[in-house]
Parts: C-alpha cells; structure tokens; sequence
C-alpha cells in the first residue's frame, strides 16, 4: 500500500512537473492560412514563411527561453472554415495568438470570436474594417485600403487621368477595395464611370471587357482583386485590342500573377510594399537590411521568389516574438506591448502602432510599381 | 449596340457555350449507354488539362496534348473498370453518390500531385496579347482554336455514332440494354468505351481551353454543375440537344452583362436550371414521353 502510494505521489508530482516545464517551454501560436484555394497565392508564402520563422527561432532556443509551437489550418479562403478553425484555435489548442487570416472576408468574420475570446489576432488582410473600428486584440500587417487607394489616385491625377472603370472581386478585400475607391475618388476630381463584380474563380471575362471597352470615355481601368481571376482580366483587356492604362490593387503583389498574365501584365501599375524591389532600395532605406535578408533566406530555402503576402506573414510572426520579448508570456502584457510598439521594420513598412492605430503604416508605406519585362520595378514617370 | 460589341459578346458567349456542351456531351454519353450520371466528368476536363501541361515540359505541345488525352482515356476506363462494373443495377442514388465520391478522389489526388496553384498551356498560337480581328470583334486566337476543336469534336462524335460500327452499338445499348446484348454486343465494353470516349472529349476540351481559364486542381465541379445544367437544358440523352443547349446558356450569359450587372450572371445560369426544371424536366428538346419511361 504504502508502495504504491508513493508511485502515485511520484507520478503526479512528475506529471505537475512536466506540465509546468511544458508551459516555460512552448507559446503556442495559431495560424490561419488560405494555403489552397483561390488565395493560395496568399496564404501558401505566408505558411511558408511562418515555418521557416518558427524553425529558425526555435533553432536559436526560442524567445526568452520559450519555443514557438506553430499550429497552421488551412482555410482555403473560406470564411466558414476560418470561423470553425478560430473557435477550434482559442478554445481547444488554447493558442496564445493567432496569425492570419490571408484574406479579409475571412478575417472580419473571426474579428469578434477573437475579441471575445480575449485572444491576440495578427491579421495578413488588408481591409480598413479589421482594425476600424478598432477592435482591442485585433492587429494588422498590411497596408491600409485607404493608403493604397490614395497612391493610386494621386499616380492618376498626376498622369491627369479622370474617368476610370472599377472591377472588383466578390471577395472581402474587393469589396473593401470598392468602397474605399468610392469613397476618395471625389477628393481627387475622379469620376467612376462603371463598376462591375466579377466572381472570385472567373475563368474568362471577355464579355465584359467588351462592354467597358465599348466605352470609349474610359481612361483607366482599376482592378481590385487577389486571385488569379485578375490576370484573367488583363489578358482578356489586353486581347480585346485595348491599351488604357490598368491599374491594380497591392493584391498583385506576387510574382505568380505577372507569370500568369504573361505579356499582358507588361506596364501594370500598382502601389505595394518595398519588399518586391529590395535589391534596388539604396542601401541607407531602413527597410533594406530586413528586406534583403528576408528574401534571401526565403528564395533559398524554398526556390521560388517572395511575395508581399510572405512578407505580412513575416511582420505579423515578428511583431508576436518582438512584443513576447518584452512583456514575457502574459497576454494582457503582451498585447499592450504590440499596442505601444514604434519604429518598428518590418517588410511592409515601418510600423507604429498606437491605441487608435492597430494597423501602423502609414502613406510612406506603399510605393508605386510597374512590371517591365516580367519584373517588379520602380514606377518612374 | 454596335456591331463591334455584339461580335464580342457573341464570341465569348459561344466560346463558353461550347465548352459547357462539350461536359454535357460528355454526360450524355455515359448517361445514353449506362443510365448513370457521371458527376466525375469535370475533373476528366481538369485532368486533361493538368497532365498536358507537366507533359509539354518533356513533349511538344501537341504531342503532350495528345499523350494526354490518351491517359485520361485510360483513367476513364481504369474508373469505369474499378468503380462501376462490378456494381449489379444499382439505383439512381447510389450512382450519383458513388461518382461524386470518384470526382472528390480525383480532385484530393490532383492536389497532391500539381499543388494548388494555377497553370496553364502555353497559347498555341502568339501569347496572352495577341488579338485576331474577327466579325468586328477582337479576340486571342486561342478562342478560334477552342470554337474549332469542339466543332471537331462534336461532328466526329455524330459522325462515329452514325456511321462506325462501334458507334451503332452504342446507340444500341442506349436504346435497349438487354435487346443488344441478346443481339450478342458486349454491354460490358461499349460501357467502358463510353467512359472512355467523355474521358477524352473532356481531357481534349480541357487541353483547348487551359490557355485561356486556367488550370487548377479544384475547376471541375464548377464544370460539371455547368454541364449537367446544359444537358438537362437539352434534355438528357441527346447530344446534338446539348449543344444547342451549351450554345444556348452560353450565350445569355455573354449577352446578360449587357444589362444586368456583372455579379448576377452566375444567378442567371442557376435560375435558368431551375426554371427548366420546374416547367420542362425533360429538356427544350427532350421529348415528354420518352422521358417519362425513363428511371431517372
């Protein structure tokens, strides 16, 4: 008797010590990632680039001492799995945050579970409503609709362009897009002479290219969209014989889409994040170090070339391990320190986060591109 | 509307139209010499495409395309040969469901092999910006080639079914199982060669239109619910029914952005199934009698 009562005391104090050992070892961080589907050319970089943070952190003894556990699920862009996988990601792997959703349909879906499930979100969507209003758990590493939106529009104006065509997705993020385009467009002079919805797995939109480009006022085309679809749409404008200008979304940024289109995507202009022209930045950009070492490692461990929507995964990963770094392993602390977090590089930008502010980037953020021979380049007038 | 505008439409309304027909064709087929349909039939067109285009990396384009459309033939049969023979009459249910299940396989499969990104053939003839002008109205050439290739096919199809020896035992089959086999045709072989023959037709469609739509591991269901839209359109069991048919949807769609905005037209498409099948469940074509005797 006595025996095997000191085995059971021996084995639930090694149990209770193994258990609390596992706690100052391991953050478990969830993440959910659009890794197939019509956004996988968002949500697989940023699996990717998420693996290959987590490996090399760990590899260095983590933060503090503590691991990172990554725990991905991937949503395929489907809002009701991302609610399905939230619920399952707070409530039973009791995650410590979570990074994703790709894509912004997704993300302002799971906006209020996080909320109230008092769970860090590090979202890598780019609608203004994720973080407006603002919401106390929830952050995001793109940038901001509305600063997209006014690059474009000042690039217009400045190229005295007046009278566009609006095509959007039928996503989240293009409807998003939509509405923010709407919104500044008068603060421009700009008139929207159409706007049209087009399905997020469009196959071929040569019916409607047609009937914009019957309308010979038009000057511009803006579209709005992060899947393939929309190289559909510069091949189809470019086939149906027409050379207006075409403007895109920082949704573009991947260089999947410029394969995809081909010749169309030649002279496609759309404000993104430095990270696609890293190796042209001059070396004093405060950017350049953390882009350069970003895509070096990126492109060697998986051959293919980075992404803007990578480069969210990066800044979300990082800004996590920055703020656990200084406020330890306590949530509340931890989400005030991504709060009050300034000065901080990462791919997009430089991010300063403020209570009234979870996104931190502002105008200087986005810059001008163009494709010139199937490469990103700087847009020069 | 200009003339210009009116060819545009036209061309992309028959464009899509012939690709539709070409699966309702397919579902026709197998439906005339088996009674079952076959939900699997979009993924053979996602198949066709995706093997050509890891082959065009080893093989010239229409070499590739070929070879490809020959391997989708055997997987038809391998499916016909593993899922199919060996069931004993089965209902309507159970075949609907097993073939679902046999699309769901194949698509999970694709994903494993290609990925989940997109790709395409390269354009057979210039690249994504070449336009050719044609009734008014500019287009890629690629649209040229998938109009003439389904053309093609459809005419072979009608040709082989009236006038080969293979093709009259299939309509045989179709028309009375137990009078053809009594008449010493094997059923057994004209159901795989029917699975074979929407397999290819798929696969070629699938090669054809792959420049223009892309390729990816999950295009067939959108495809297969398009397909059956239009040969139920027609009426199930004529081919000749869902062409008209194919050209038909086709059309509406193209010409419906015209005056409705871009986001219903999907809506449309739906509605316009649902409508046939409220007022004419046998089909614009179909004849009401024949479709009342038939099980499905």
């Amino acid at each position: 008797m006595k025996r095997s009562f000191a085995a059971v005391i021996l084995f639930a104090a090694s149990l209770t010590l193994s258990v609390s050992m596992a706690a100052a070892e391991t953050i478990k961080v969830g993440a959910i990632l659009a890794v197939t589907g019509p956004a996988s050319f968002l949500g697989a970089p940023e699996a990717r680039t998420l693996e290959m943070l987590a490996e090399e952190l760990n590899a260095k003894g983590g933060v503090n001492g503590n691991k990172i556990e990554l725990v991905i699920k991937d949503s395929g862009g489907n809002p009701e799995k991302a609610i399905s996988f939230a619920k399952q990601l707070i409530e039973e792997e009791k995650v410590f945050a979570i990074i994703g959703p790709s894509t912004s349909g997704e993300t302002l879906k799971i906006k209020q579970i996080c909320e109230d499930g008092k769970t860090i979100l590090l979202s890598c969507a780019a609608a203004e409503q994720i973080v407006e209003p603002v919401a106390k758990y929830v952050f995001k590493t793109p940038q901001k609709d509305s600063h997209v939106v006014h690059a474009i529009f000042e690039n217009m104006k400045a190229a005295k362009i007046s009278k566009v065509a609006v095509l959007v997705s039928n996503t989240g993020f293009g409807q998003a897009g939509k509405g923010q385009l709407e919104k500044q467009a008068p603060e421009y002079g700009i008139q929207i002479l159409a706007t049209e919805v087009y399905d997020s797995k469009a196959t071929d939109l040569s019916a409607i290219v047609a009937k914009l480009a019957a309308n010979k006022e038009i000057q511009a085309v803006i579209n709005w969209s992060v899947e393939p679809a929309q190289a559909i749409v510069l091949k189809n404008i470019r086939q149906a014989g027409w050379n207006v200008p075409i403007y895109q979304s920082h949704g573009f940024g991947n260089i999947k889409y410029v394969q995809a289109a081909g010749a169309a995507a030649e002279g496609v202009i759309f404000p993104a994040g430095r990270l696609l022209i890293a190796d042209k930045l001059s070396d004093k950009h405060p950017q350049k170090a953390v882009l350069t070492s970003y895509t070096k490692n990126y492109e060697t461990k998986f051959k293919e070339e980075v992404s803007t929507f990578g480069g969210h995964g990066y800044d979300a990963f990082k800004i996590l391990c920055r703020a656990i770094e200084q406020a330890g392993t306590n949530r509340e602390k931890v989400r005030d320190a991504i709060e009050n977090l300034k000065g901080f590089v990462g791919t997009a930008g430089v991010f300063n986060f403020s209570p009234t502010d979870h996104n931190g980037l502002g105008f200087d953020s986005v810059t001008m591109l163009t494709v010139k021979a199937g490469d990103f380049v700087e847009y020069k007038k | 509307m200009t003339l210009e505008l009116f060819s545009q439409y036209l061309l992309a309304g028959i464009t899509y139209g012939i690709i539709y027909a070409i699966v309702g064709i397919g579902f026709n087929i197998i439906y005339n010499t088996t009674g079952i349909i076959n939900f699997a039939q979009g993924e053979f067109v996602m198949l066709g495409g995706m093997t050509a285009i890891s082959l065009s990396q080893w093989l010239p384009l229409p070499l590739a395309i070929g070879v490809a459309v020959l391997i989708v033939m055997l997987i038809g049969a391998l499916v016909e040969i593993l899922f199919i023979r060996w069931l004993d009459r089965p209902s309507v249910l159970r075949m609907i469901i097993i073939t679902i299940g046999i699309s769901i396989l194949i698509r999970e499969a694709a994903l494993h092999i290609w990925g989940e990104g997109v790709r395409s053939l390269p354009y057979f003839v210039g690249n994504e910006i070449t336009t050719v002008q044609i009734l008014g109205a500019r287009v890629s050439p690629q649209v040229l080639w998938v109009i003439g290739v389904c053309a093609v096919m459809v005419l072979g199809l009608s040709l082989f079914f009236r006038y080969t020896l293979q093709g009259k035992k299939m309509q045989a089959c179709a028309a009375n199982r137990m009078a053809a086999t009594l008449c010493g045709i094997s059923t057994r072989n004209m159901v795989t060669l029917s699975f074979m023959l929407s397999a290819g037709i798929g696969a070629l469609a699938g090669c054809v239109m792959s420049p223009i739509t892309y390729t990816q591991y999950d295009i067939g269901t959108g495809l297969a619910i398009k397909g059956f839209t239009v040969a139920i359109l027609g009426g199930l069991g004529s081919s000749m029914a869902a062409v008209a048919a194919g050209l038909l949807l086709g059309l509406i769609e193209s010409f419906s952005v015209s005056v409705v905005p871009l986001a219903f037209q999907d809506a449309i498409s739906i509605s316009l199934l649902l409508a046939i099948l409220f007022f004419r469940p046998h089909g614009l074509f179909g004849n009401k009698d024949a479709a009342d005797l038939k099980e499905f």
